[in-house]
């Protein structure tokens, strides 16, 4: 094609100075315009080259989804994926260029606890004081419903206690006939 | 009558609910520890200074009780922290004026910063004194800092001198603070 091109622009065969003339204008032409649609590709194509996801980036929800279980000291209580502090974003940083090398998702985890310690975690390693994040609540719930279920209990038992007044002659006297026959038995031996 | 009363009468207490109380109260003990410790506040001066060993980013390890005999100035800092790069030509000037000196050292410890980011920052501020991370926060939390920048002037005896919470304002500043400490 291009030497399609310039057969329009080179002189096969001897011409004379106007020709020359017209053939080097339509070669200087083919040349400017060359090189601005040089120019418009290189401008159209770039972006789109920048475009194009490199294979082994880390993407935003991959860093996002370590960072929610991550609280940075700075601003506590507010998940890293959330938080918008220049430090907050430090550490995404942090967290994609640890992805990017190849880590995982614990070994950035317990990269971040050793470094700033175990309080930069949504769930706090079973250890130490820790332990108590884990046990306490359950142990609250099983006293909760051991208090519940004696208290129930009691109150079911003072229903009958209510009516055993009504019932005292009766339960007198099984007493009478019970300490009649143990006066009976003590008198035969 | 009597048999009524034996059976209304509240069963005595049995183990599971003495484990219970004592429970209870470990537990209300801890929280109560927590909380008095949390409204501390800053270590006071005329304390003696919590010990700690700063792990800096060429390596070295420095222990505090290896700096018996010199006055030390113990900054925190943070290169997303606006205040701090206000006193770091400060800092920076007063190490130059010191460092000659054997009885004066001058350490950085980078609060919850990232390592690439706490090492831009010693670059942009030209920043020469020994500085490292807080790993685990250790030092901060021993300090019990409550932001950035604080400093802590810690004299040759390890007793703790002067506590400057938010940035120094001058060189003139900080030389006032130490220089009274040098002659002890």
């Amino acid at each position: 094609m291009l030497r399609e091109a310039l057969s329009l622009y080179v002189p096969t065969r001897s011409v004379g100075t106007r020709e020359r003339k017209i053939y080097m204008n339509r070669l200087s032409t083919f040349i400017i315009n060359s090189i601005l649609l040089l120019a418009l590709t290189s401008v159209l194509v770039t972006p789109a080259a920048a475009q194009t996801p490199v294979p082994d980036a880390p993407t935003d929800d991959e860093v996002n989804a370590i960072a929610r279980e991550l609280y940075c000291p700075v601003c506590e209580n507010i998940p890293l994926d959330v938080c918008g502090t220049q430090a907050c974003a430090d550490w995404r940083n942090e967290i994609r260029l640890k992805l990017a090398e190849g880590w995982d998702a614990e070994q950035i985890k317990d990269h971040f606890a050793d470094r700033f310690g175990d309080r930069v975690l949504a769930e706090p390693p079973p250890r130490g004081l820790n332990w108590l994040i884990y046990i306490v609540p359950p142990l609250v719930f099983i006293a909760g419903v051991y208090i519940l279920y004696h208290g129930m209990r009691s109150w079911r038992q003072m229903e009958p206690l209510v009516t055993a007044d009504k019932a005292a002659p009766e339960t007198d006297a099984q007493m009478d006939e019970y300490a009649a026959r143990l006066e009976e038995e003590l008198r035969s031996q | 009558m009597p048999e009524q009363q034996i059976e209304t009468t509240p069963h005595s207490p049995k183990l599971g609910r003495i484990l219970a109380w004592v429970g209870l109260l470990s537990l209300l003990t801890i929280v109560a520890l927590g909380l008095l410790r949390s409204q501390k506040g800053s270590v006071s001066t005329g304390q003696r200074a919590p010990e700690f060993t700063l792990t800096t980013y060429d390596g070295e390890s420095i222990p505090s009780t290896s700096l018996v005999g010199k006055v030390v100035v113990l900054n925190f800092w943070a290169s997303f922290c606006i205040p701090c790069a206000e006193e770091a030509d400060e800092l920076e000037s007063a190490w130059q004026f010191y460092k000659d000196r054997d009885d004066v050292i001058f350490l950085g410890v980078a609060w919850s910063d990232t390592d690439a980011k706490a090492q831009e920052y010693l670059a942009r501020y030209g920043i020469t004194y020994p500085n490292g991370p807080d790993f685990g926060t250790r030092i901060s939390q021993a300090y019990r800092i409550r932001g950035v920048p604080e400093t802590y002037i810690i004299t040759k005896n390890g007793l703790l001198a002067h506590v400057q919470i938010g940035p120094f304002s001058s060189l003139s500043q900080i030389k006032a603070v130490i220089d009274p400490l040098l002659g002890q």
